[in-house]
């Protein structure tokens, strides 16, 4: 019962149920949809930048609260950051879930999103964590940054 | 008849401390069936119709005894009635293209209900495509019901087949084969029942039902999984084309031209499952030494007892027909504002197991404005503590959730 209310910390809770990034921007520059279907999950990814740097990002679309918040603190730690810190942190984040990570101190670039360190003993689970993570590599991975 | 006894035949309860609710998904096994199956591979196994020394002949006798055995279980007027496969989704493929592609000509129309499970909706999508023929739904009513004027306005004279669940893995609804069987053949049409949520919770007489053909699987009612079974109706399956074809389906070969085995085997092609069969075999003989009746009465109890609690929680929103008679074990849920997926997660720390997500019915939880649930099906091995740690698991849920849902 420890584990569970480690997974479902109060960082994860309030993002999942009351995301600030839950919205959908006034222009973005790309928008992607990531979708889990063994569970149903959509989440539609909208980014805008501004040169090389993330200027804004929002979200739409349902999931469980695993997948809700972790798109929510993912858009969080990126907002602001230039697209080759984006990278870097998105392949810290998918690394630390399939715990390929030692060094606690690469964790740190994550901010927030380490709340989600925990996911990894949910083997289930994982999916939906990195499924706002993945779709957003897609995205810089697809329009060539 | 025992529940205690009864959960000592199943091993698993004894090395894992769960209340395992997923039967709808496949059913635990008794060491009856176990036994057989280790029994099989350390003093029978030989590969069947072919070999001419005594081992491989001996088994050959026990898979066809074990057909013989499924004819008489079913109520089938001949074992060559009963065709091996892997699961009802084969046997449903098989159906819909050795039956409907060789059958359906443009404008005809395939009846099936919005509660099928992709097994019985996909193969119909794709041969209707196929032959430009059409695809026409049985909605349900407002009870998760197919209602007598629903099923009398979508089965017309241009129907020729029509495929329905006999009970729905989500909602546990009970679909009156028997009149929509009647119904149908009045209008022209075959009728293609999957019975893979009913067989291993009632007795299924396929005479009685006057079903055409009849798909289930084996895992769902005890025995070894990638065995599952195809009744047909001999003059139909004698006009069909095989569905798979090679070794032992054959009569003759030669360079150009290939001529059939008769039924079975014409729909028997490659190495069966021997041990799956085998392994049928025994957990028939277990369904029959409980009997229906007993597994109706325990099952009923709990089932009971469970929607009795589950109505009390007024948090927990339920989809499951009023009408008790027309209701299995099976019952689809949610928590509103809680996702399915973190529900299942948070029963599963205490040691609950249910399924979660769309039960391979997309349609049928579109059509109820629902991306997913989670799902409590039950078998007669099930006890109220089950019930009693889903309850308590679900309070739990509540109480983390509650907080933030708006």
């Amino acid at each position: 019962m420890d584990d569970l209310n480690e997974v479902y910390n109060e960082l994860i809770m309030e993002h999942s149920m009351n995301s600030p990034y839950k919205k959908k921007l006034d222009k973005s520059d790309f928008c992607e949809l990531g979708h889990n279907p063994n569970c149903g999950d959509e989440i539609s990814i909208e980014v805008q930048l501004d040169g090389n740097i993330i200027k804004d990002m929002a979200f739409s679309g349902h999931g469980c609260a695993i997948s809700q918040a972790s798109t929510s603190v993912m858009i969080e730690t990126l907002r602001g950051k230039t697209i080759e810190e984006a990278r870097e942190i998105i392949q810290t984040f998918i690394d630390m879930i399939k715990r390929e990570i030692v060094d606690e101190k690469e964790l740190e670039r994550l901010e927030d999103a380490i709340a989600f360190k925990n996911i990894s003993n949910m083997p289930a689970r994982v999916k939906c964590a990195l499924l706002a993570w993945h779709t957003m590599e897609e995205i810089l991975n697809k329009n060539g940054k | 008849m025992n529940i205690e006894e009864i959960r000592k035949d199943f091993p698993i309860f004894e090395n894992k401390n769960i209340a395992y609710l997923d039967s709808g998904a496949t059913t635990q096994k008794p060491n009856a069936v176990i036994d057989t199956v280790n029994e099989y591979y350390k003093n029978e196994n030989a590969n069947i119709h072919r070999g001419a020394y005594s081992l491989s002949m001996e088994t050959t006798m026990k898979y066809e005894e074990t057909r013989a055995k499924i004819a008489k279980f079913i109520n089938a007027k001949f074992p060559e009635e009963i065709v091996f496969n892997k699961n009802a989704t084969e046997g449903l493929n098989l159906v819909a293209y050795s039956y409907g592609l060789d059958n359906l000509k443009q404008d005809d129309e395939v009846v099936i209900s919005i509660m099928e499970h992709h097994s019985n909706l996909v193969p119909w999508q794709y041969v209707t495509k196929k032959t430009n023929s059409k695809l026409k739904y049985i909605y349900m009513n407002e009870n998760y019901e197919l209602s007598k004027e629903e099923i009398e306005r979508k089965i017309t004279e241009k129907t020729k087949i029509v495929a329905i669940t006999h009970v729905s893995n989500v909602l546990g609804t009970i679909n009156d084969i028997k009149s929509i069987v009647k119904y149908a053949h009045k209008k022209g049409a075959v009728v293609v029942v999957d019975a893979s949520q009913s067989i291993p919770h009632m007795k299924i007489d396929v005479q009685d039902l006057n079903a055409d053909f009849l798909v289930f699987s084996g895992h769902k009612m005890l025995a070894p999984l990638g065995i599952g079974i195809l009744y047909g109706k001999r003059e139909l399956l004698n006009k069909m084309n095989p569905f798979l074809m090679g070794g032992d389906m054959i009569e003759y070969v030669y360079e150009d031209k290939t001529t059939y085995a008769p039924l079975p085997n014409k729909f028997e092609a490659g190495t069966q499952n021997v041990e799956g069969v085998i392994g049928l075999g025994a957990a028939i003989d277990y369904i029959e030494k409980i009997g229906y009746d007993n597994i109706k009465k325990i099952e009923d109890e709990v089932v009971e007892y469970a929607l009795d609690k589950l109505t009390k929680l007024n948090y927990l929103e339920m989809y499951v027909t009023p009408n008790k008679e027309n209701h299995s074990s099976v019952i689809s849920f949610n928590i509103k504002g809680v996702h399915p997926h973190d529900l299942a997660s948070i029963l599963d720390t205490f040691g609950v197991c249910v399924r979660s997500g769309n039960h391979c019915a997309q349609p049928l939880l579109r059509s109820m404005g629902l991306d997913s649930t989670c799902r409590a099906s039950f078998y007669f091995y099930n006890t109220k503590a089950d019930v009693d740690k889903l309850i308590q698991g679900l309070d739990k849920a509540y109480s983390m959730f509650k907080k933030y849902i708006k």
